[in-house]
Formats: C-alpha cells, sequence, structure tokens
C-alpha cells in the first residue's frame, strides 16, 4: 500500500479519504475496499520515514483537513520502485506442508487432502469467474479489475497443475 | 423428468493393444450422471479422461464392462446402432472441430437438426440462437476455412447443441479458444446447463471445469475422486473482491 499511496500523491496531494477512494475507483471490484485506517497508518509511516509532508487546510464548520504531499525523498523512492524489477511470487504453500508431512503425522490420507484441495481451488475458480461477471457488468470499462481477476485465475490454473503433479508423484 | 440416470457406466476397461503389450487406458471406471448434472472430467494426460468420454458416446469400443444411456444398453450396439443413438441423443465436441468443409457455417450447425428430424424453420432458429450467443451470428454464410480456430471452436459447439441432445459430451471444449473465446463458450455452457443440459465434460482448464456441479478426477485410468464443488462466500453478495492484497 505505501508505493500505491506514493504513486497517488506523485500526481497530486490528497486528503486520506480521496486516496481511499482513488484506489477503489482505479481498482474497482477486484479490489478490497481498503480500510481508512490502515490508509492513515501507512500514511503516518510515509511521513515519518519523511517521503510525504501533512498541512492543515482550514474548513469551513468542520474540523481542519489534513493534506498530504509528496517530498523529494518521496518521489525517489517512488522512482526507485517504479525501476526495479518486482519480485516473483514464491511457492510458501501451506497446503504442500501439509501434503509432505501428512504421512509422518499418520491424521491425513495425501490423496485425500489432493483430492480435498482440488475441489476447494475449483470453488474459489468458480468464485473468480462470477466476480469476473460482475466486473464486466457493473464497470465493463475498468480493465485494470478485469486484468486482476484474470491473473488471479492464472495462478489459481497453475495452483492446480501443480496439484496434479503432486498426485502423480506422491500416490 | 424421470430418475433414469443419463449415464450409467459400470466397471468399464479399456486396453489398448498396439503391436507390444496391452495399454490400460481405463481401468474399472464406475460412473452414474443423472438428468440435467454438469459433470467434469480432470486428471493428468494419459488419466484416460477422452478414453472415457469417447466410450461414452460410442466413438471407441470398450474391452469390457457396461455403457447405459438413458436406460438402455449401448456398449453392445452394433456402429450403425451407435449412429442412431449419437443422432439422436448425443452432441459431441472435440478439441479439433471436424467441420464439414465445404457447407457454410450455418449448414453444419443446421444439418444435426434436420438429421434428427427438425424442421428446417426450427432448425435455422436454433442456429440463429446458437450463433448469435456464441458471437459469430455475421458468420453465418462463412465456410469454415476462412474462421479462426477459435471461431471454429464454437461452430462446432453450436452444431453439438443445435439437436437440443440429451447429453452434451465434450473433450477439452476450450483447447484452442484465447480467453475472450473461452468466456463466450463457458457462458453458453452455463446458460444451457441452467436450462436442463445434461453435460459431461473433460477439461484441463479450470474455467471450465469450475463451472460443473460435480468434479470427477482420473488417475492411471481410475477415478480417485467424485464429490460436488463446494460453495465459497469469500465476499458478501454484491461488495468488494479481495482478490489482490496489497502489503502495507
Amino acid at each position: 500500500m505505501r508505493q500505491a499511496l506514493l504513486a497517488l500523491l506523485a500526481k497530486e496531494p490528497a486528503h486520506g479519504y480521496e486516496l481511499k477512494q482513488a484506489l477503489e475507483s482505479i481498482f474497482g471490484i477486484a479490489y478490497p475496499s481498503p480500510n481508512i485506517g490502515q490508509i492513515y497508518v501507512t500514511l503516518g509511516r510515509l511521513e515519518k520515514d519523511g517521503y510525504v509532508r501533512a498541512v492543515d487546510v482550514e474548513q469551513a464548520n468542520r474540523p481542519n483537513k489534513k493534506v498530504y504531499y509528496i517530498t523529494a525523498a518521496g518521489r525517489e523512492a517512488l522512482e526507485t520502485w517504479v525501476d526495479e524489477p518486482t519480485e516473483g511470487p514464491r511457492v510458501r504453500d501451506e497446503f504442500f506442508m501439509k501434503l509432505v508431512l501428512a504421512p509422518l503425522t499418520g491424521l491425513a490420507d495425501r490423496m485425500a487432502l489432493v483430492n480435498r484441495q482440488r475441489r476447494h481451488y475449483l470453488s474459489l475458480m468458480r468464485d473468480l469467474g462470477e466476480l469476473a461477471e460482475a466486473a464486466e457488468r457493473t464497470d465493463p470499462a475498468n480493465r485494470a479489475s478485469l486484468l486482476l481477476i484474470e491473473g488471479a485465475m492464472l495462478h489459481l490454473q497453475a495452483d492446480l497443475d501443480w496439484l496434479e503433479r503432486c498426485q502423480e508423484e506422491l500416490q | 423428468m424421470s430418475d433414469t440416470p443419463v449415464v450409467r457406466v459400470v466397471n468399464l476397461v479399456k486396453i489398448y493393444q498396439t503391436g507390444g503389450l496391452p495399454v490400460p487406458a481405463v481401468r474399472g471406471v464406475d460412473l452414474t450422471v443423472e438428468a440435467g448434472e454438469f459433470v467434469a472430467i480432470t486428471g493428468p494426460s494419459g488419466s484416460g479422461k477422452s478414453t472415457l468420454v469417447h466410450m461414452i458416446g460410442g466413438l471407441d469400443t470398450r474391452s469390457s464392462g457396461e455403457i447405459w444411456l438413458e436406460g438402455r444398453r449401448a456398449d453392445t450396439l452394433s456402429e450403425s446402432g451407435w449412429a442412431v443413438l449419437r443422432r439422436e441423443q448425443i452432441g459431441f465436441v472435440f478439441q479439433f472441430f471436424n467441420l464439414v468443409g465445404n457447407m457454410t457455417v450455418a449448414d453444419n450447425v443446421e444439418l444435426p437438426a434436420l438429421l434428427g428430424g427438425a424442421s428446417p424453420r426450427h432448425a435455422r432458429e436454433r442456429r440463429e440462437y446458437l450463433l448469435g450467443e456464441l458471437g459469430l451470428a455475421d458468420r453465418a454464410d462463412a465456410a469454415p476455412a476462412q474462421l479462426s480456430g477459435g471461431e471454429q471452436q464454437r461452430v462446432a459447439l453450436a452444431r453439438a447443441l443445435a439437436n437440443q441432445p440429451r447429453l452434451l459430451l465434450a473433450d477439452e471444449p476450450t483447447g484452442n479458444l484465447d480467453s475472450r473465446n473461452t468466456r463466450d463458450v463457458l457462458r453458453l455452457l452455463g446458460r444451457v446447463h441452467r436450462q436442463g443440459q445434461t453435460i459431461v465434460l473433460v477439461t484441463h482448464d479450470a474455467r471450465v471445469a469450475s463451472m460443473a456441479d460435480r468434479v470427477v478426477s482420473l488417475l492411471d485410468g481410475q477415478i480417485v475422486d467424485d464429490g460436488a464443488i463446494p460453495r465459497v462466500r469469500r465476499r458478501p453478495a454484491g461488495g468488494a473482491g479481495d482478490v489482490v492484497e496489497l502489503r502495507s
């Protein structure tokens, strides 16, 4: 979330609630509605690191509003982030731990574990399919949202393919 | 609707013998598919899933075991008996689409309905509906060779559904499609399934499999899992998703 907020502030100064709204409209239905508290916590950390500053803006009949803007150091951190290659996803699969360790414990049969996991992944895939349809219906112009969902589907497909390999090898 | 299963196979076995050693492809499969069910068959390549649906559709002979379709014994039928059964009751979609090259797309789709005894008007309306659903209305007068692979695949699906068969069998029906064309095919499969179409489908594509009511997993020619795909609710209806997590 740090870099996302920095990127939004690089475009223009904003207060916390505006940042929340911007994230929602950019990422659409695929994005978990960000918690406003989490946004303020992150802004606080960015401020402490010297990447953003806040100014109080007076408002008629309302408490002052804190508007955040990016600093030179913040812009530099953002550029570094954009320029460096992003770490690929790592396989740190909790299910795999269960699968490998299950025979040691005598608690579960590997075949049964794989089968249950497959059904679970397929139900997640169905859920993503329904989400994609909802995104297509309600916000068809938001390609970012659809691409995110498609990315999640491709990852899930890879997980299922891997599951099949596990079942072949470990049976 | 009767409660006779659309498909029932009992201890089905297929052994290929090409030259040397006999190779078992399907080793004692029992499977029942009720009317209106959508069953996805998955498994690694070589697990026997294509052989299984080919036998259910009479495109490959069984070595032993029984195949019952709509309560009628089918594995003992002659080749011509199978041909009649397929024409009347089964739609089949292959990974490679087998369209008739010297007929238009429209004629390819209407043909099974006409052979099945539908009136020309009914066959035409059904064809218009199916091609429309698959985004191919404007390709009706084209020859198959003028179509892309993805378009031909969708025409093959339309053809398989033209006759409103009791049973739709499909072997990797999205194998050649990009993701947009896959979406059209998925949408149509979902729609005909909701209208009561019984579907048995072999697929590697989890998007396709996830639309089924039930998933059957094969490994080395045997069923290792057969059960419903559970419902998950990861998000409140109409709420935002949680496809991505941004780390703080």
